[in-house]
């Protein structure tokens, strides 16, 4: 007998949070809107906890899971397909949603001391509950269709968020160029959704999953074409190559939003939807290699580009879709639990980075420039502490949460043949780069003496301090539970990792040399940041192709724009507005109105106020009537033929 | 001679004079200039139109005929008093009586 947990109110809380903000935020005095914001999220929570405890074993209760909750009215209901609005509890929506809810709580604690001063305060947090409302919604859904509207809907709240400050065009642009990009992936998403309808009949996951485990030979084929199709999706949402682009421009938003949704929370929905629909994946070998591919492909490029930027949240969102290619490549060898614990790890130490970034950049009033940054140690020391947990954990150095799971996706990607060799050297070489420009930003802002203008920089106020020392304690401790335990805990979600059995010497092995890879990055970011800035210049200039390639993102912004935007631009521009909207459309309202206008010139001429040109017409008309009716017509008209014949016989 | 007076006058040489004074009503109002000639060519039109109805009142034995020319005639008389009203007006607004000059159609 299972106890009812009440699923519908984790989103509905942040839901009910966003229309009190969002309607009456602005007649609401401050204190209100902080209250509504910040206990719908922790309602929220609260609400997940109670869940979890339950299956944790911590309370008496006694639910079997994947436990679900549908409402009683089907959503779509036609002959040989039922959608129902439903909400799924598993041990791996568990994890998603107590990271979501945990972190986005402590992310809209944080937004109060952030945000403080911005107009636009309570718009801000009806956002951001907006987004935990269908972010929820995505992890809970029981079928594709339900996951699917938390999938726009949350696209839509990173759209309002990013071009949160829609007076700056950069910003506005921003929001455009990722919801435009987003739609590509969409649109793979929905293939894919429309080919399972077609194929199975249904889009309920556990349903899916039990017809595919049941016919293990059924492989690749369509099965391939739909994974892959999703995986579109994912990528897109996820910011992999080749959609990735829309993620570093979206940290025109908000500092908090970048932590939220563009590093812990939206951005790993992708990550999440394979886990999800794994059974899929398994099915099909190719895509699983695809999603490796792209992964490791996306961790590399991404933390090249990162080397060389300048701007301390540009870092992040590139080390951002780095770290998620380290997911996918997850996923890609089948340790889909290995990828939801760098997921989770991920959330606590990139939300941690993303948020003393947001505190460095409020207290040099609005600086990003790294170059005009350092020796922010003594002045923060707080924000320093935290960073460099936040930093030691991203580099995968033990006992930080990063190490565990980084460990476990590099010991998974070894395990898999002569690919997985391939797929762990890039992997390995990602982690080294990921150290060495972690320590580079850690360097930049921290050490060595100011660049700064602002000589006055101040700690941020409690409400954000509080919440980093949260988030450190859990960069620290985040990993220790161990990818044993938490894979097994995953295990009835998402299956089991692929082991080899007893073999814990090489397990060592490989985090001794992803620990000593670590490091050696660390050193190298010393020798280069740690003195004089005169190193990294020297290197610039000996390699000047290298340098000006990563330092514009391998001009793929550029390239998109060329072969994309620009013929779709002028297509539009031709085709679309001197054609359609000035020739067809606006011709017609020029006929129309040319028509309107040339009978009414004509027509005033009758209304001339000239008296005795009224009694002209009076007359006229008048005679013409008098005409009419004395001239025998009827008898004119029947001998016309003959007068006309007379005349011609003459 | 008495034969000549004893006559009758014939019925088309009533209709041939109203014609006649009609058309002259029409082509004064037409190009005569002044708004009270004018206003005196509209006055010769409803007496030819009288002069009409007379002729075939007399003609088909018919009063209506003649009841009708009172009617038009007490229309007339008050049409010639709220028309001189505002020939008035006009003139103490625009200072002249040239129908073209007063097409503005307000004052």
């Amino acid at each position: 007998m299972n106890a009812d947990l009440h699923l519908w109110l984790i989103p509905l809380l942040p839901f009910v949070g966003f229309l009190l903000n969002g309607i009456l935020g602005r007649g609401l005095p401050k204190w209100f809107i902080t209250t509504i914001a910040l206990v719908a999220p922790l309602a929220s929570f609260c609400v997940v906890l109670n869940a979890s405890l339950g299956i944790f074993g911590f309370l008496p209760a006694s639910n079997s899971l994947p436990y679900t909750e549908t409402c009683p009215l089907p959503w779509i209901n036609i002959p040989a397909l039922q959608i129902d609005f439903s909400f799924v509890l598993d041990q791996l929506s568990i994890v998603m949603l107590l990271v979501i809810t945990g972190v986005g709580f402590l992310i809209h604690v944080y937004s109060v001391g952030y945000m403080a001063d911005d107009e636009g305060y309570a718009r801000y947090f009806s956002y951001l509950n907006l987004f935990l409302f269908f972010m929820t919604v995505l992890v809970l859904a029981g079928n594709a269709l339900v996951m699917f509207v938390g999938w726009e809907g949350v696209g839509l709240a990173s759209y309002l968020l990013i071009g949160f400050w829609f007076q700056k065009k950069s910003a506005a642009d921003a929001g455009k160029k990722a919801f435009i990009v987003n739609r590509i992936g969409d649109f793979g998403f929905l293939i894919g959704m429309f080919l399972l309808i077609a194929n199975f009949g249904t889009l309920t996951f556990s349903e899916l999953g039990a017809r595919l485990n049941a016919h293990s030979e059924w492989q690749g084929g369509v099965l391939t074409i739909i994974a892959l199709c999703l995986m579109l999706g994912a990528a897109g949402k996820s910011a992999q190559l080749p959609l990735y682009i829309w993620l570093p421009d979206a940290m025109e938003g908000p500092t908090p939003v970048s932590a939220l949704i563009h590093a812990a929370t939206m951005v790993t929905a992708g990550v999440y939807m394979v886990a999800r629909t794994h059974v899929l994946f398994d099915h099909s070998p190719v895509a699983l290699s695809v999603v490796a591919t792209v992964g490791a492909a996306t961790a590399i490029f991404a933390a090249t580009i990162a080397l060389v930027q300048n701007d301390i949240k540009r870092v992040l969102a590139y080390s951002t879709i780095s770290q998620l290619g380290y997911m996918f490549l997850g996923c890609g060898v089948a340790a889909y639990s290995a990828a939801i614990f760098h997921l989770m790890t991920h959330a606590f130490f990139k939300a941690l980075l993303f948020l003393a970034a947001g505190a460095v950049i409020h207290s040099l009033g609005g600086e990003q420039d790294l170059r005009k940054m350092g020796g922010l140690r003594k002045k923060l020391p707080i924000t320093f502490a935290v960073t460099t947990v936040g930093v030691l954990a991203i580099a995968g150095i033990p006992p930080f949460a990063g190490f565990f799971s980084k460990d476990a996706i590099l010991y998974a990607a070894f395990l898999q043949g002569t690919n997985g060799k391939i797929l762990y050297s890039v992997g390995l070489l990602t982690a080294f780069l990921t150290a060495f420009y972690m320590f580079r930003l850690w360097y930049l802002t921290f050490m060595g003496e100011s660049r700064s203008e602002n000589v006055h920089p101040h700690e941020s106020p409690w409400s954000m301090r509080g919440t980093l020392l949260i988030l450190a304690v859990l960069s620290v401790c985040g990993g220790w539970i161990g990818m044993e335990h938490f894979g097994n805990f995953l295990a009835p979600s998402v299956g089991t990792m692929p082991t080899e059995a007893g073999n814990w010497r090489l397990e060592f092995i490989l985090s001794i040399v992803a620990v000593a890879v670590a490091l050696e990055g660390w050193m190298i970011a010393d020798k280069f940041y740690r003195r004089k800035l005169t190193k990294p210049a020297q290197y610039a200039a000996a390699l000047p192709g290298t340098y000006n390639l990563l330092a514009n993102k391998y001009f793929v912004d550029e390239f998109y724009g060329a072969v994309v935007v620009k013929p779709l631009l002028g297509v539009s521009k031709f085709a679309l507005e001197w054609v359609v909207d000035i020739g067809i459309l606006g011709g017609a309202a020029w006929l129309l109105g040319g028509i309107a206008s040339f009978t009414g010139a004509i027509l005033q001429r009758w209304q001339s106020g000239n008296l005795r040109s009224y009694a002209a017409w009076l007359a006229a008309g008048a005679a013409a009537v008098l005409l009419f009716l004395l001239v025998p017509w009827a008898t004119v008209l029947a001998n016309l033929p003959a007068i006309h014949l007379g005349m011609a016989g003459h | 001679m008495n034969s000549f007076f004893a006559q009758e006058v014939p019925l088309s040489w009533y209709l041939l004079l109203s014609a006649v004074l009609f058309s002259l009503g029409v082509v004064g109002f037409l190009i005569k200039r002044n708004l009270i000639t004018v206003f005196m060519s509209i006055e010769l039109m409803l007496n030819a139109v009288n002069l009409s109805f007379v002729t075939f009142a007399h003609q088909w034995h018919a009063v209506k005929g003649q009841i009708f020319v009172f009617f038009v005639m007490m229309v007339a008389a008050a049409e010639a008093a709220v028309g001189l009203a505002i020939i008035i007006a006009v003139f103490r607004a625009r200072a002249t009586l040239a129908v073209d000059r007063i097409d503005r159609m307000k004052l």
